[in-house]
């Protein structure tokens, strides 16, 4: 076997100090901008996470004050949503490969992609302002009128930072419609594009439609604090039912936000670990849009309880369960896949059997929800905080992670510790599931969601929750810490380490800033398996 | 599809858009940003890219027209009194004063497209001439809004009857307009940055797209004017 050797010049060596990163225009370093900046609000939320966790160890809730407690699931959800979830795989995963993966130099607007991590980056320290400052208490959902009239906590930074976030998802989305549209490299048709830019693509599209609704909505409850406006306040003749349906119109999408770019990972990592073309390809590609689409059409079933008409509930009930098709789908479509595969049990793909498991518990509680009578006798509960953390969690840090995982090699042009990676991921695993299935058990049993203490029956759950969490925290850090060893002293990965087709594998690790030396002409479809490997690897 | 492997595509397989760049037989255009092949391609994306910011404009206002279609329809007594309070007069002059910019604005494209510099820069001048007339009629409505306590909140008086529902009218009002002027704002500042670029010569019949989508910009701030004039000042004035 031949020596694998780092290219003489590679993005990563296109200039140094602080200024070739800060005014890179190179989609490649952006996703390293964005890779660092949604670590930290990772962190931040998972440390919220952590004393929230703490603090339910004990049924009298000893850790802090019952307003501590509100800030700090507050603060847990809207760093967690807000700058990780909804950021992390379209804004990491997405910058560094959607131009490389459709053949092209760089996204169709550079200038606007470096915009984008700014206006993230002055989002991101409002609401870190916030916090510091005292926190918010409203839950992340912000649910007038105490978010508008009650609430004495830094509601309007929060909103504010919230806000310019949103301009960042709507110019990254915006980005990715445009380079996707107009950028592919000759040959490059729709059916022949890697999943996980259909993906992407669908998500941008929930970006670009949803976004500028939570926008202007999150600014009617910044404007309604400051100026003493009534659209949400019944004491004035405002409704407050108002503000929840514009804000699930764009809260709920946003799931699909989370999890849609996820599932475009998944579909990767599938291909790469089964050697195999994935199984009914337009149907996932399809399942992507049917996702967006439907998506928008569900917002009602988070107001069941909130004094909707039987008949929009009913509707809304029977549009939940038809979300469900599409992402039946995929996971149908994946497991296909596998069958009669060469499966690997290589990291990634340890992540994509966890996404795979995970997802459909996540899912298939989800049609629990939908279903209007459960839903009455779990909602807000602990039922509902296991089932979206099933997708959230389990669907779409799987996701990011398993993506991470199988495309370093390509972004440091180094590999991990394959051992310590495959351990990591089987804490988390092991760890997620100690946290949040013991949920589902306490919410059927009635636990209500957001409280500070709970009855002394309900403590053995609790700390099975709480002792799960902290397996899921060290399971975080591990990978953190083998990457950031691997930079420096990792084995040298060469182009295509796994022996997978696809455009970003034909070019070197890490890839030279311009991406390609000549445009690629594409003859071949996606998951080539294993025809295109040889051709690939020479 | 071509036989695997083969280094060739079969016509049918390349879009039109996309043919490979011969970089070192053709010289780039200046202004040929470096992601792109040709200019062909590049106006293309910059056009694609204004419609799908506009259709974010449009559920961004949207969520405004739909509160206020809420509202209205709850409580339509006091939508009519509090909108006679408003000055129609005022506002249908911005509405003519606005329509004629977007006609300054599709002048200034069409002078851009066939390259007489003068025209584009006049035309762009009175554009934004009459978008700063706007702004300041807008301006004095704001102004005779805030004396006579229009402005929502402590000092807010309306006749009794209506004191509450007319409140929501002025907040919708206010907000509605208001985000539109910073659309306008935003319009000069766009503006200006066209002049200088025409000023400097960068625009040119093979390259005045920036013109062309600052235009679309401009027309569809326009519309929700448009939109914006009917339902705040003309409830119930055909009676």
């Amino acid at each position: 076997m031949p020596t694998l050797l780092v290219p003489p010049h590679h993005y990563l060596n296109d200039g140094y100090g602080i200024k070739s990163w800060l005014l890179t225009r190179d989609h490649k370093r952006i996703a390293l901008l964005y890779l660092a900046a949604v670590t930290v609000f990772f962190f931040v939320g998972g440390a919220f996470a952590v004393l929230i966790r703490l603090d339910l160890a004990t049924p009298a809730g000893d850790l802090v004050s019952d307003e501590t407690y509100n800030k700090l699931f507050t603060m847990h959800g809207v760093m967690m949503v807000f700058f990780f979830l909804i950021p992390a795989i379209p804004s990491v995963l997405g910058n560094f490969l959607v131009p490389i993966m459709i053949g092209a130099k760089d996204l169709a607007f550079p200038k606007l992609n470096l915009a984008s991590w700014y206006i993230y980056m002055l989002g991101g320290t409002f609401t870190l302002y916030a916090l510091v400052t005292g926190g918010v208490d409203t839950g992340w959902t912000f649910y007038a009128p105490f978010s508008t009239v009650s609430s004495t906590t830094n509601v309007i930074p929060t909103a504010l930072g919230i806000f310019i976030t949103g301009f960042s998802s709507i110019l990254t989305g915006l980005n990715f419609i445009v380079t996707i549209h107009r950028m592919r490299a000759p040959g490059m048709t729709w059916f022949r594009l890697p999943l996980f830019i259909w993906s992407t693509y669908a998500t941008s599209l929930i970006n670009v439609l949803g976004t500028p609704v939570i926008a202007i909505t999150i600014l009617l409850v910044a404007a309604e604090r400051l100026f003493q406006f009534g659209f949400f306040n019944p004491a004035v003749g405002g409704d407050p039912v108002l503000f929840q349906h514009l804000f699930w119109f764009y809260s709920h999408p946003a799931v699909y936000i989370m999890v849609l770019p996820a599932m475009g990972v998944i579909s990767e990592l599938v291909a790469a670990g089964c050697r195999k073309p994935i199984f009914g390809y337009p149907f996932v590609a399809f399942a992507s849009l049917a996702i967006a689409v439907l998506g928008f059409l569900v917002w009602g079933h988070h107001m069941f309880v909130a004094g909707e008409s039987v008949y929009a509930a009913l509707i809304f009930s029977v549009l939940s369960f038809l979300v469900a098709l599409p992402s039946a789908i995929k996971v149908f479509n994946w497991t296909a896949t596998m069958y009669k595969g060469a499966v690997s049990w290589e990291t990634p793909m340890l992540y994509a059997y966890g996404f795979i498991g995970l997802f459909t518990i996540g899912g298939l509680t989800g049609l629990f929800l939908a279903a209007l009578a459960v839903d009455v006798h779990v909602t807000d509960t602990y039922f509902v905080v296991a089932h979206f953390h099933y997708i959230m969690v389990g669907g779409t840090i799987m996701g990011y992670l398993g993506g991470l995982h199988y495309w370093w090699p390509k972004i440091s042009g180094r590999r991990y510790n394959e051992s310590l990676a495959k351990f990591s991921a089987l804490i988390i695993f092991i760890g997620f599931n100690l946290t949040f299935f013991p949920q589902f058990v306490l919410g059927y049993l009635g636990m209500p969601r957001r409280y500070h203490a709970y009855p002394e029956e309900f403590q053995v759950l609790n700390v099975l929750s709480s002792a799960g969490a902290s397996i899921l925290g060290v399971g975080y850090l591990i990978p953190m810490l083998y990457l950031m060893w691997s930079l420096r002293y990792g084995p040298v990965a060469g182009s295509n380490p796994w022996g997978a087709v696809g455009l970003e594998w034909t070019i070197t690790s890490p890839p030279p800033t311009e991406n390609f030396a000549e445009t690629p002409i594409v003859t071949w479809t996606a998951y080539e398996y294993p025809a295109r490997v040889e051709t690939h690897v020479a | 599809m071509s036989p695997d492997g083969a280094i060739t595509a079969g016509a049918h397989d390349i879009d039109p858009v996309h043919r490979v760049a011969d970089d070192l037989d053709e010289v780039r255009h200046g202004a040929l940003a470096h992601q792109f092949d040709n200019l062909e391609q590049q106006r293309e994306a910059a056009t694609l890219g204004m419609w799908a910011f506009l259709v974010t404009e449009v559920l961004f206002f949207g969520v405004l027209f739909a509160v206020y279609g809420l509202y209205r329809m709850w409580y339509p007594e006091a939508f009519t009194a509090a909108s006679h309070e408003l000055h129609l007069w005022l506002g249908t002059v911005n509405t003519a004063v606005l329509i004629t910019s977007s006609l300054t604005m599709a002048l200034a494209v069409h002078a851009a497209q066939t390259g007489e510099r003068r025209q584009l820069l006049t035309f762009l001048v009175l554009t934004m001439i009459l978008g700063a007339a706007f702004l300041g009629i807008k301006g004095y409505e704001y102004y005779s809004g805030f004396v006579e306590n229009h402005l929502p909140g402590p000092r807010f008086q309306f006749e009794a009857e209506h004191f509450q529902h007319a409140q929501i009218f002025f907040s919708l009002y206010f907000i509605m307009t208001g985000l539109h002027a910073v659309h306008m704002i935003i319009g000069l500042a766009v503006m200006a940055v066209m002049l200088w670029l025409s000023w400097r010569g960068t625009i040119s019949p093979e390259y005045y797209n920036p013109i062309e989508i600052s235009g679309l910009y401009w027309h569809f701030v326009d519309i929700v004017w448009i939109f914006l004039f009917p339902l705040l000042y003309l409830i119930g004035r055909h009676a």
